[in-house]
């Protein structure tokens, strides 16, 4: 009787797992919408048809029925897992940067469009959504308030890794969040990431006054 | 006495951070408010008035057969309508390509000679004037957009894909910004295009005269400077993507009040 119940249990374990596995199949891209879209654009400036190809997880956030299936749902869970893992640790294992010059990239918002120069610098663009340093009163709402952001968290190990991981690549913990992949996609330099991290986590930065 | 008057201060400073954005608005609205009488796209459309009926291109012909949707040379409430099916080009046509077809086929100047053309200059120019001027003849019309030709159904649905449609190198898609009700982007309030108010108030408030660029700006440009936003590629004018993303927005706002040519900051 065990031996039939541990049977049974086992057979179970094994088809939710290839239920997952064949739900978690790719959203396939509609090659109409595709065909459309590569028609409807000329290459420009730094901005080539390359950038029109979704990659899985713009494909997925492209698609709410898809999201919010079962098939959608596992495959979050894996594109999540896999963005986490390619993260890496900031070179030399500091974190922290020059916060003064996290605020000038948090301000600009330059960069990578097809009006600008290939060797223009580019900015994080922070404030269009974020509230940071309170003092800044021209900042956006598409993102939570990060006021205070060290200040109430502190920065120990696990935010500091925490709050690196999400400037690198957002999509590791929400793989539909509205933020940039700033690492992920080379939009900023290490350096430009741990200026930031010091604007968010350093307790003389203003945005923890 | 001197504590009072320092936290009156203090006060006084935090409540005028809290309202700062609320008067930036505000004060856009009146600026808006005492300029609408004079909103200087008025130059543009009587501009473009003249060169309907002026003879131009190889065919040294005007534009003032062309039927924009309301039959040859009428013009009334036509913009209200678009983008709409037209049998002879078998195409979803918004005012701007719309108006390539007949400087094509009444004028003889070749569209792909607009299409070279950057924005306010040339050619296009020219169309940024005549939009203007068909725009003035829509200005306080219901937005009459409803897809039912199986083309327009089509492109209407395609556009709503085009709207969620998420590339580039910072992911965005036009829903990134304008799926969600009271969002900025710093100061500046998005329109929540998936709903049909949101809709209206974009699709009805542009084309437009940018005051910080001082500069007429068409549907095709407002589309073409999101784009450049999303960094994506340069959308070709007078595209099928623009064209259908356009179709989509005109269809959320049906009913909604053309308030064009707009006012933007």
């Amino acid at each position: 009787m065990k031996l039939f119940f541990q049977i049974v249990f086992a057979s179970l374990t094994l088809l939710s797992g290839f239920n997952q596995l064949s739900f978690a199949a790719d959203p396939k891209p509609n090659p109409k919408i595709q065909q459309m879209m590569e028609n409807s654009f000329m290459a420009a400036g730094v901005a080539d048809l390359g950038r029109l190809t979704q990659d899985p997880i713009q494909l997925l956030c492209s698609d709410a029925s898809y999201q919010n299936s079962k098939a959608g749902k596992a495959k979050i869970e894996i594109l999540q897992k896999e963005a986490l893992a390619k993260i890496p640790k900031p070179e030399g294992a500091v974190y922290l940067g020059d916060w003064k010059k996290g605020e000038l990239i948090a301000q600009s918002g330059r960069g990578a469009t097809f009006t600008d120069a290939p060797n223009s610098v580019n900015g994080g663009g922070c404030y269009n959504c974020h509230q940071i340093d309170p003092k800044e009163i021209s900042h956006g709402t598409m993102g939570p308030s990060l006021a205070a952001y060290g200040k109430t968290r502190g920065n120990t190990g696990p935010i500091l890794e925490y709050t690196w991981n999400r400037i690198y690549n957002s999509k590791a913990y929400n793989a539909c969040s509205n933020m940039p992949r700033f690492g992920h996609f080379n939009l900023l330099t290490q350096d430009q990431m741990k200026d930031l991290m010091a604007l968010l986590l350093d307790p003389s930065s203003p945005v923890n006054q | 006495m001197k504590i009072k008057s320092l936290v009156l201060l203090f006060t006084l400073g935090l409540l005028a951070q809290g309202v700062f954005a609320q008067n930036i608005s505000n004060d856009i609205a009146k600026y808006r408010e005492m300029i609408a009488d004079g909103n200087p796209s008025e130059l543009y459309a009587a501009a473009g008035e003249e060169l309907w009926a002026k003879p131009s291109g190889p065919k040294l012909a005007t534009l003032q057969q062309c039927d924009l949707g309301k039959g040859p040379g009428v013009v009334k409430g036509a913009f209200a309508e678009l983008p709409r099916y037209f049998k002879d080009t078998n195409r979803v046509q918004d005012l701007e390509s719309r108006l390539m077809t007949c400087m094509e086929n009444l004028q003889g100047i070749a569209a792909s000679d607009v299409i070279k053309d950057p924005f306010g200059k040339g050619l296009r120019k020219d169309i940024e004037a005549v939009v203007a001027y068909v725009v003035t003849e829509s200005k306080d019309l219901p937005i009459k957009v409803v897809p039912k030709h199986p083309k327009e159904k089509e492109m209407a649905q395609i556009g709503e894909k085009i709207f969620f449609y998420q590339a580039g190198p910072m992911d965005f898609a036009c829903a990134t910004c304008h799926s969600q009700n009271n969002k900025r982007i710093r100061l500046q309030d998005l329109p929540n295009i998936t709903t049909a108010k949101g809709a209206a108030e974009g699709w009805g408030s542009w084309p437009a005269y940018r005051v910080s660029s001082g500069e007429f700006w068409t549907m095709q440009r407002r589309l073409n400077d999101c784009f450049r936003q999303q960094r994506l590629p340069m959308p070709i004018y007078g595209s099928d993507a623009t064209i259908a993303l356009s179709l989509y927005m005109a269809s959320k706002g049906n009913g909604g009040v053309i308030q064009t040519p707009g006012l933007k900051r």
